[in-house]
Formats: C-alpha cells, sequence, structure tokens
C-alpha cells in the first residue's frame, strides 16, 4: 500500500491519459482525434480536465483505500473503542481550499474558450465591394435530414456539407419542425438547431476530407438531440477541400441553375421523377432554400443514401420503395404514388446520374 | 381540547399555536406559501417573456387591452378584504366568535365582489376576440390571473366552510388554528395580486 | 412481516383496507418501498431491453418508436417513481424516529402524498396498454413533446402532476415534521444527518417542483386545450419549457442524492463505530449544495444558444458545487480514518460508493466546462455521468440501506453472504456498463440513439457495456430473492441490530409498536443512543415524559379517494384532444369526487385517539414478552 503513495507514480500515468484519449475512436467522427482549432481547443480542455479530475479520484481511492486497509476491525480487535473526533477546522480548510485552487486553474481557460468559441462578429464584416469576408452557411434541420444553404453564392445542398479548409466556416442553425443539435465531433462541439431563433457559431476545418477512412473521404456529422423515431439515423457527411476545389465545387453548383426534370423525356427515370418527386426535391442547386425534401443536385457525388446507407443502388431503390423501414417518422412516405419495380430502377439510376464532380 | 371553556381572560394569547395540531398547521401555512411563492414566479417569469407576443398580426396587445379603473377597483376590492380578514383575527385572538364569523363573512362577501368584476373582465375579452387561445400573450395572461383566481376560489371555499362548519359550537383551540391559516392564505393571494396588478395591468399599460 | 403486530390474523381483505386507510409512517415506508421496488424494477427491464437492442451494431431487436418510449420511461420511472419513491420510503421510516416522534406532523397528508404518487405513476404507466408510452425523453423538451402523435406525452404531463402534486405534499410534511416534531431536546445541531439531509431535500422539492408543476400545466394546456406557450408560429416559445424543466430538473437530482448522501452518513460512523467526522460542515455542505443547486440549471443548456455570458456564469456556478460535495467526500473518509471498520453489507455498499461517486462528480465538473461540454453534451458521456452518480450514488445508498434498515422496517434481516454476492455481481455489472460509455461520448456517440451503424469505432465498447447491464440485473434480481428470503428467516426481536447503532432509531425495541415511543425520549446530545449506551443505559433512552396517554391520528380512506378522483380526472383530460363527447363530463366527475372528498374532510372533526396506559403495557408486553420494552 505504501508504495502506490508515491507522488511520482501518478505522472506517468497523466502521460498515458493523454496516449490513451487520442488513441481512442476513429479520425472521421471522435473528439478525442480532432482536426479542427476548435475541436483542438476543447480537446486541450479535456486533458486538462481530465488530469486534474483523475489526480482527484486517484488522491480519494488512495486515502480511502489506507484508511480502509488501516483501520479494519479484524485487525484491532473486536473491543477496540475508537477515539469519538468531532471534526478538525485545519483539515476542513484545507480540503476546501486545495478545490477551490484546483478549480480556478480549470475556471481561466474555460472562461476564455467560452468567449472565444461564441465570437461570431466576423460574420458581418464586409470587404470594400460590400461582399461579405468570411463563408457562412445556413443550417437547416428538418425531420431527419439537413439542408445547407450558401447565401453568398446562391446554391443549395442537402446532406453533404462542403467547406473548405483552413478558415473559419460561420454557421446559422435552425430548425424547421423540432429541436435538433448539429455536431460534427472530429471538428468541434455541438450547437442546438432551435426552431425559435437562429444560433451562430464557427468551425475550422483542418484537413482534407479526401484520404479519410481509406478512401470514403468524409468527416460525420450527427444530431445530437431526440427529435423522434429516426434520431439516430439523422447523420450527415462532410466533406472539406482546399479553397481551390472549394471554388471549383461552388462553380459546378452555381453551372446546374435552371437544370429540371421533365415530364416528356425519353428516360423513364427523369420522366418518372418530375411525375413523382419534383414536388419536392430540386435537381438544380441554385434555388431557393426551404423545400421540402433534401436538393438532389448532387447525390451522385454523395457517400451515403438518406444520410446512413451504403451508396448502391440497391439501397436507393429500397428507400424509394419503402422508405418508412429505413427512416420510421420521416415525411416522405405517402407522398408519391407506388411506383413500379421497373420505374424505381429507372429512378434510382436518374439520381446516381445526377453530379457535379464527375 | 374540544369541550374546554374559555373566557377572554383564559383564551391563550396565541390560539393557534397551543396544540402540536395546531402548531404545524401554522408552520405548515408558512412553508406551503412558499412553494406557491415560486408557482406564482414561474408564472410571472412565463407571463413577462411572452407578453405581447403572438402569430404575426396579432390584434391585441396588452396596451389595447388592459383597462386600469377595473382593475383599480378589483385591487382595492382584494385589498379591503385583507383587512377585514386582520380584523377578524384581532376578535380571534380577543375570543369574540360572534366578531371571527362576522368579519370573516365580510371578507367573503369582497372576495366574491372581487371574483365576480375577474370574470366580468374575462367575458368581456374573450367577448371582443381576445380568447385563450388567440396568442401566446393570451394563453399566458389567462393562466397567471385565472391561476390566481383559482386561488380566490379555494380561499373563498374554505372560509365558507369554516364559518358554516363552526357557526353553532363557538370558538375552541381546534378550530381557531384553522381560522388563523385561512387568513394567512388570504393575505398571501393578496399580495400576490399586488404584484400581477403592477405586472400586468401597470406595467401593460405603461408599456 | 409489518412492524405493528398488534392485531393477529387479519383477513386479506382487512389487511389491504388497513394498508388503503392508514395513516401510520411506518406503514406508508412499507408501501412507498414496495411500490418504489416494482417500478425500479420496470425501469431497470426498459434498460435492459435497451441494452440488448445496442449491443450489436444496426440491431432490430427494439424498433425505433418502442426504443424512444422506453428510454423516455426508464428516465422519467427511476428519477419520479423509483428513487424518489425508495427514498421517501427510508424517510417516513426513519426520520420520526430519529427525532424521537410517534408519527410524522400530517400523517393524512402523509397518506395522500403516498396515494398522489402512486396512483401518477399507475396512470403513468397505463400508457403502455393504451396507444403508446410518452417517447420526447425524460426532458420532454417542447418542440418534440408537441410534435409527438398519440397520447403519450399526455400520459406523461398528466401523470408527472399527480404523482409531482403528492411528492410536493410529502416534502411539506417533512420539513414541518422535522421542525416542530423533535423530541425535548432534540436541537437542529443534534440532529442526526440523514435528518438533516431529508430536510433539505424536502426544501429543495418545495422549491424545485412549483417549476415544474407549471412547466406540466403549460404543455398540458398546449397539447390538449390549443393554448400557445410553446408554438413558436402563435408567439410561444419552447426555451421556456427548457428553463422551467432544468430550475426543476437541476435540483431533481440534489433532491436524490442529498437523502443518499444522509444514509451514508448514517451507515459509515456506525461500521466504522467512530462519530461523523465534521458534522456541522457537512450540514454546511448540505445546505450549500442545496443553495447552489438552484444556480446552475442552464449548464444543461449550454448548446442552446443562452450566449458566452450566461454560458461562463452557470460553468462557474457549476464548478463551485465539487467544493461542498468534495468537503462531504473527505470527511467520509476521515470518519473511517481512525476507525474501527466492520465490513458488512451495507459498509460494503458504503466503500463502494466513495470511489464510485467521486468518479462521477468528476466528470461533472468536466461538463461544467462550458466549452467542453459542446463536445460533451448529450453525448454517451453525459449518460455515464450521471449514471456514475445516479447508480454509483443513489441505488448504492438504497441498496445500503434495504439491508442497513430491514431490521427496522421488518424485524427481519437480509442475508449478508447473498447480500455480498448482490454486491459484487452488481458493482462489477455498473461499471462495465458505465464507464466505457464515457469513451462512446468522447468518440462521437449521441445519446438517444435506437442503434448505430458499424464502422464509426463504437461495436466493442457498446457490447461490453450490454454485458455489465446483464450483471447489474442478475445483481437486482438477487437482491430481490434476499427479500423474499427474509419473509422465511426468522424474526430478529432486538434492540440496535448492527451492536453500534448511534442514533434514537436503534434505541427501540423491533418490533416497534405502531406509537413508537411509550414515552417520548429526551435527548441529550448528537448521537442520542450511543450517550446513552457510554452511559450504560440499558433501556437505550432517558424519558423526557412519565407513561401515560398517548394520543393518536384516526386511519381515513378520504387521501386514496381523493387521489383517485384526479387519476379519473386524468382520463378526461387525456381525450379531450380527441373531441369524444364524455371528456368535460369525465374530468368533473373526477375533480368533483376530489373537491367532495376534501370538503368533507375540512368540514368532518378528525381528532384521533387516545391511547391509555394499561392498553399500551398491554401491547408491549405482548411484542416483547413479560416485562415489555426494557
Amino acid at each position: 500500500m505504501k508504495k502506490g503513495l508515491k507522488k511520482w507514480s501518478l505522472f506517468p500515468v497523466l502521460a498515458a491519459l493523454a496516449v490513451v484519449l487520442s488513441g481512442c475512436g476513429e479520425e472521421y467522427i471522435s473528439a478525442l482525434r480532432p482536426s479542427g482549432a476548435v475541436g483542438k481547443e476543447q480537446f486541450n480542455l479535456l486533458l486538462l480536465a481530465a488530469s486534474i479530475m483523475t489526480l482527484v479520484v486517484v488522491v480519494v481511492s488512495v486515502l480511502y483505500l489506507v484508511a480502509f486497509a488501516k483501520f479494519r476491525r479484524s485487525k484491532l480487535g473486536e473491543d477496540y473503542m475508537p477515539k469519538q473526533v468531532e471534526g478538525s477546522h485545519t483539515l476542513e480548510t484545507i480540503w476546501t481550499v486545495i478545490p477551490i485552487i484546483l478549480l480556478l486553474i480549470l475556471s481561466v481557460p474555460t472562461i476564455l474558450a467560452t468567449y472565444k468559441f461564441a465570437d461570431v462578429s466576423a460574420m458581418d464584416e464586409v470587404d470594400e465591394n460590400g461582399d461579405p469576408k468570411a463563408l457562412t452557411i445556413n443550417v437547416t434541420a428538418k425531420l431527419y435530414w439537413w439542408e445547407f444553404e450558401y447565401p453568398q453564392y446562391g446554391i443549395v445542398t442537402a446532406q453533404e456539407l462542403v467547406v473548405p479548409t483552413n478558415e473559419k466556416v460561420y454557421f446559422n442553425l435552425k430548425a424547421a419542425d423540432v429541436k435538433h443539435s448539429f455536431w460534427i465531433p472530429a471538428i468541434g462541439g455541438k450547437m442546438d438547431t432551435n426552431v425559435e431563433n437562429v444560433n451562430k457559431f464557427y468551425l475550422v476545418f483542418d484537413k482534407e476530407s479526401a484520404g479519410l477512412n481509406d478512401g470514403e473521404g468524409v468527416w460525420y456529422g450527427k444530431c445530437a438531440e431526440l427529435c423522434g423515431p429516426s434520431h439516430a439515423l439523422m447523420d450527415f457527411k462532410v466533406k472539406s477541400l482546399n479553397r481551390d476545389d472549394f471554388d471549383a465545387w461552388v462553380a459546378a453548383m452555381k453551372a446546374t441553375e435552371g437544370k429540371t426534370a421533365s415530364a416528356d423525356s425519353t428516360d423513364l427515370g427523369e420522366r418518372t421523377f418530375a411525375q413523382n418527386c419534383l414536388g419536392c426535391h430540386a435537381v438544380s442547386a441554385v434555388t431557393p432554400a426551404g423545400a421540402a425534401g433534401p436538393n438532389l443536385a448532387t447525390f451522385g457525388d454523395r457517400n451515403r443514401v438518406a444520410g446512413y446507407l451504403e451508396h448502391t443502388k440497391e439501397n436507393v431503390e429500397a428507400w424509394i420503395k419503402d422508405p418508412e423501414k429505413y427512416k420510421p417518422g420521416n415525411l416522405m412516405t405517402g407522398k408519391y404514388k407506388e411506383l413500379t419495380d421497373e420505374e424505381i430502377s429507372a429512378v434510382a439510376d436518374y439520381l446516381l446520374g445526377l453530379s457535379v464532380e464527375k | 381540547m374540544l369541550d374546554t371553556k374559555f373566557t377572554p381572560q383564559t383564551w391563550p394569547e396565541h390560539p393557534e399555536q397551543v396544540t402540536q395540531e395546531g402548531k404545524n398547521k401554522y408552520v405548515g401555512i408558512w412553508i406551503f406559501i412558499c412553494s406557491d411563492i415560486v408557482l406564482f414566479a414561474s408564472l410571472f417569469a412565463t407571463y413577462i417573456s411572452l407578453r405581447n407576443r403572438g402569430p404575426a398580426g396579432m390584434e391585441f396587445t396588452s396596451q389595447e387591452l388592459f383597462e386600469l379603473p377595473l382593475a383599480f377597483v378589483m385591487t382595492m376590492f382584494l385589498l379591503t378584504s385583507s383587512l377585514t380578514s386582520v380584523i377578524a383575527m384581532y376578535h380571534l385572538k380577543n375570543y369574540n366568535f360572534k366578531g371571527v364569523q362576522l368579519w370573516t363573512l365580510a371578507t367573503v362577501l369582497l372576495g366574491l365582489g372581487f371574483l365576480a368584476l375577474e370574470i366580468y373582465e374575462f367575458y368581456h375579452y374573450v367577448h371582443i376576440g381576445f380568447g385563450y387561445t388567440q396568442s401566446a400573450f393570451s394563453s399566458a395572461f389567462f393562466t397567471l390571473v385565472g391561476t390566481h383566481g383559482l386561488h380566490v376560489i379555494i380561499g373563498l371555499v374554505w372560509m365558507l366552510c369554516l364559518v358554516f362548519r363552526n357557526a353553532k359550537r363557538g370558538l375552541n383551540l381546534y378550530n381557531a388554528p384553522k381560522y388563523f391559516v385561512a387568513s394567512i392564505y388570504w393575505h398571501f393571494i393578496d399580495v400576490v395580486w399586488v404584484f400581477i396588478f403592477t405586472v400586468v395591468y401597470l406595467m401593460g399599460v405603461l408599456g | 412481516m409489518s412492524s405493528v403486530a398488534v392485531t393477529k390474523k387479519k383477513g386479506v381483505g382487512a389487511v389491504i383496507w388497513d394498508y388503503l386507510t392508514t395513516v401510520d409512517h411506518k406503514k406508508l415506508a412499507v408501501l412507498y418501498l414496495f411500490s418504489g421496488l416494482l417500478f425500479f424494477a420496470i425501469a431497470g427491464f426498459e434498460a435492459l431491453l435497451m441494452r440488448i437492442q445496442l449491443m450489436f451494431p444496426n440491431s432490430d431487436f427494439i424498433s425505433a418508436g418502442t426504443f424512444n418510449e422506453l428510454l423516455t420511461m426508464h428516465g422519467t420511472t427511476m428519477l419520479f417513481l423509483a428513487a424518489t419513491p425508495l427514498l421517501f420510503a427510508f424517510m417516513n421510516m426513519v426520520v420520526p424516529l430519529q427525532i424521537g416522534a410517534r408519527d410524522v406532523a400530517f400523517p393524512f397528508l402523509n397518506s395522500l402524498g403516498f396515494w398522489l404518487f402512486f396512483l401518477g405513476a399507475t396512470f403513468l404507466h397505463l400508457s403502455f396498454f393504451m396507444g403508446g408510452a410518452p417517447d420526447a425523453g425524460w426532458t420532454s423538451y417542447a418542440s418534440l413533446s408537441l410534435y409527438s402523435p398519440g397520447h403519450g406525452i399526455d400520459f406523461y404531463v398528466l401523470g408527472l402532476q399527480i404523482s409531482g402534486a403528492g411528492t410536493l405534499i410529502s416534502a411539506i410534511n417533512f420539513i414541518v415534521t422535522i421542525i416542530t416534531m423533535r423530541a425535548p431536546g432534540m436541537t437542529f445541531m443534534r440532529l442526526p444527518l440523514f435528518t438533516w439531509t431529508t430536510l433539505i431535500s424536502s426544501t429543495l422539492i418545495l422549491f424545485a417542483f412549483p417549476p415544474l408543476t407549471v412547466g406540466l400545466f403549460l404543455m398540458l394546456v398546449d397539447r390538449m386545450f390549443d393554448a400557445n406557450f410553446f408554438d413558436h408560429t402563435m408567439g410561444g416559445n419552447t426555451i421556456i419549457w427548457e428553463h422551467l424543466f432544468w430550475i426543476f430538473g437541476h435540483p431533481e437530482v440534489y433532491i436524490l442524492i442529498l437523502p443518499a448522501f444522509g444514509l451514508f452518513s448514517e451507515i459509515i460512523p456506525v461500521f466504522a463505530r467512530k462519530r461523523l467526522f465534521g458534522y456541522s460542515s457537512m450540514v454546511f455542505a448540505t445546505i450549500l449544495i442545496g443553495f447552489l443547486g438552484f444556480m446552475v440549471w442552464a449548464h444543461h443548456m449550454f448548446t442552446v444558444g443562452l450566449g458566452a455570458t450566461a454560458n461562463a456564469i452557470f460553468a462557474i456556478a457549476t464548478m463551485a458545487i465539487a467544493v461542498p460535495t468534495g468537503m462531504k467526500v473527505f470527511n467520509w473518509i476521515l470518519t473511517i480514518w481512525g476507525g474501527s471498520i466492520k465490513v458488512t453489507v451495507p459498509m460494503i455498499y458504503a466503500l463502494g460508493f466513495i470511489p464510485s461517486f467521486v468518479a462521477g462528480g468528476v466528470t461533472g465538473v468536466m461538463q461544467a466546462t462550458a466549452p467542453l461540454d459542446y463536445q460533451l453534451h448529450d453525448s454517451y458521456f453525459i449518460v455515464a455521468h450521471f449514471h456514475y452518480v445516479i447508480v454509483g450514488g443513489i441505488v448504492t445508498a438504497i441498496f445500503a440501506s434495504f439491508h442497513f434498515y430491514w431490521p427496522l422496517l421488518f424485524n427481519r434481516a437480509l442475508n449478508e453472504k447473498l447480500g455480498y454476492l448482490t454486491f459484487w455481481i452488481f458493482f462489477t455489472g455498473f461499471h462495465l456498463t458505465f464507464f466505457v460509455q464515457h469513451f462512446l461520448g468522447l468518440m462521437g456517440m449521441p445519446r438517444r440513439v435506437f442503434t448505430y451503424m458499424e464502422g464509426q469505432g463504437w461495436d466493442l465498447f457498446n457490447f461490453i457495456s450490454s454485458i455489465g447491464a446483464i450483471m447489474m440485473a442478475v445483481g437486482v434480481l438477487l437482491m430481490v430473492v434476499n427479500m423474499l428470503l427474509s419473509i422465511k428467516s426468522k424474526p430478529v426481536n432486538c434492540r440496535d441490530y448492527w451492536g453500534d447503532g448511534r442514533s434514537l432509531e436503534w434505541a427501540i425495541q423491533t418490533p416497534i409498536p405502531f406509537y413508537n415511543f411509550k414515552q417520548l425520549p429526551l435527548i441529550r446530545g448528537f448521537d442520542a443512543y450511543w450517550i446513552e449506551k457510554q452511559e450504560g443505559n440499558t433501556e437505550g433512552m432517558t424519558y423526557a415524559e412519565p407513561l401515560g396517554d398517548i394520543h393518536m391520528p384516526n386511519n381515513s380512506i378520504l387521501p386514496f379517494i381523493m387521489s383517485l378522483g384526479l387519476f379519473i380526472a386524468a382520463f378526461g383530460a387525456l381525450y379531450h384532444p380527441d373531441g369524444v363527447s364524455w371528456s368535460i363530463p369525465v374530468m368533473v366527475i373526477g375533480l368533483g369526487i376530489t373537491v367532495l372528498a376534501m370538503i368533507i374532510r375540512s368540514v368532518k372533526d378528525d381528532l384521533g385517539y387516545h391511547l391509555h396506559k394499561e392498553e399500551i403495557l398491554a401491547i408491549e408486553e405482548e411484542l416483547y414478552g413479560k416485562g415489555g420494552n426494557n
């Protein structure tokens, strides 16, 4: 027991803590392997807080184990009568003051970071042409999907957020129906999307996503507030590109202006889509935000069907056939007529062909 | 305790706290009022944050709606009823049962007057279209003021029960605490109204 | 089985009638105990189902909608309908004995509080059979709960409203009891710590439940009578619900943990055979925790967007709570330091509690760090944190107290060997379940998810967590078996079962007569019974009065009828939005029954009855044999 008391033996433990924590989880989703300024600062706070707290737990546990081992009745004898101590002012002062000091150490970076993360004044700054300096994205959370609008460029996408690296990206967050919460664990902490007001915050993406997870190439985003049966499935993905690639992506998105599906098309997929789906789903990225269904202009470029299913034709077909099975409580079920297998297959082909990257 | 006969001379100084039951009731009503204060505080906070909030193009605002003269008359009714309740307690301490009954009844009458005016007020609002479901503002208003009104009704029923139940048997150490705590409760209702008058009506009209 | 063995051989009907009408705090404690245990088992089973669902990725054991019902009912039941009544059971049983009272201040209200709680809880659970349970989480955030179809949320609102009224009434009763019913000499600074924590926790209920009542009422009228408090298109605001809920919700966790602290503060000194270290600082810390508990609610709302200043203030206020809590932990350690520790089942729970609770507490401080909380909030980290505090703190306290107070409650002891086995299985399972959940949260797993996909690095830890949950379930099952076995065991018929009892409840010989004390005791200092024992007083107490007549309250069925009226009215309100013709009449009938019962209660004198000296002596002789209680 005495050996465990030697204080220096704690420090390797603390060092090990950092190593263990940072080795945890997958790079594209773990808050323990942050890839952005916000997430990194939060991780540093985690290390600081966890070290102090581990110290507290260790001290308490050691004290208590020693007491437990030393003062057993089996050792002291059945009739041993301990001294009935009332208390000790000195000791009580010590264990009041030491925690206060530890908390003060923790509270300074807490306050600094709280104000830092809440600073969104740059959202309103404009250059000499009157254009905003920083990139702002309007995020609208809807029952089980996410809409991303880029007001500076007049484009809209859904389910897969595309952002430039190494600059502050500002977000306006809002919910269209019930409360959700916007969270990209590997990049930084979350913020709620409320129904009655717009929340603002920023994130920084340090790294291009292309190489993540054996070429899957996306960060994982989550809804973090219970929002109904399919809350667990309300995932989104994030692609971070360098500024040049991002600008190219924006240009390609803008080029879809005016694109639509024709009900007179010779292609069965496009025809069926126009008749059944176009009312909610736009195929051009240059449309106003606020559509009833996700914008599909980039559907062919995405990593997932419905936010979480593998991006295969079979899954697209299965989803169209019975969305309720894959996302209970979604708002798409029953909004279109029952389609034949042939029509579904054709629509799936059509959708997978919608792309701005290929 | 019921059968002990008292005279004004032998009647104790604090008849409400002589028995263990009386003391419990006395402490109990104060504890209950503590929690009722928090209840009203929550309703006030809700009302303040929803005041004048409604759907786009809402018709009614507090400035247009509330009229101070009516609220003032209601306030006077309730304040006076607090005074009559104090007089009833004065008679309670002096073992004057007739006085207790009479002034408690006066309190009830004034309370009824207040209630009638409140019902008229609510009826009027609903009549001109400011119903419970009209806006967040209307829901918050009726809930706050209505909860107070409900407290008034409970107080009135309580005092009436006391007056009728004890009409034939006079004061004793069993029912004295009951009159006393009912009176404390009534004062509390009165204080809440003062806040309602200030926060809802006065601040409502002044904007 | 009952602690009162005066009238023998009653029929089943008579026993049921006895419990329906009883105002005896010891019988109500038994009612609280078994109903709390019932709901604890139900909520535990719900947790088990959820953990089985999450054992493997993309599992389809439970559907998404059902999972949300389970998680909502698990949280709601555990906090309102399991932990609260179980702690109330011990408060009811022990507090009057500790302060030397024959009953609580308002025996009638005590019974009313129980029946309101029980019928409210029953109402809530009927939702499973009547179209679906609530599914918006125990927090029931307004936008989702207004959107939620069916009657689930209506059951939640009405059930909690009724049971919450019961809890509030009980709290008022405890406060008044502790203020006015203390035996001669029992000053506030001589109160045992469990009585102190009961007082503070009841005061927290007093101030915390009204905001919940208001919140639930606003939700009720919004859902059932078209009010607009939370409908933002009509000017409403859902954040109001979040504030009201957490102004209640944060004190609620202290309402539960403080009595748990109190229980351990009774258990540890007994088995360390040493006076509680730093009594006055323990009392001070309890009050301070209670006070600060009201200043920190917005730390549940760091990500709501209240602004940096609000977040910073609430972060610091929250951290401050760690200081008095730390004081308590060190006081417990210093109590066993230098003592003579006897390891028994209650003590092993107490010893397991200290490190587990500290681990739960420190993760709380981590979450108080607002910017860090942006990552931790609504992830599995928070799930791990509050289960460490609740299971590691409250549930261990309850389990320890089952063993500790069983002799007082039922004049039987629980089996020690089985108790140790239960402890080790439950305790190992508990750490296995929740320790890894910290890392799941940090690895990006949100809470309240009914499933998760492969390839996110969460599979192994979820599997481990589920294995732990199964162990916990086995532990609880063994606990119940132990209780059942105790029925067949021999009555203990003794005073001071553990041998080192310190406070007054141990001075009474079991089975405890229904009037508790034939003569009220005179309290001569802190640890009243210990003082008497040190001075060789074999009767365990010095009396403050000669043997004489005892005044006792009458039984009454009215509390049950009042509660039943509200129970009936709730069905009317529930079906009101469906436009059925009978909804308003049912509400009127139900409320009418309640009001009528209240009026009967007001106009019918209830003076109680007197137990005469000779009857007391006869009862004592029957309970303890010739010579009575000596």
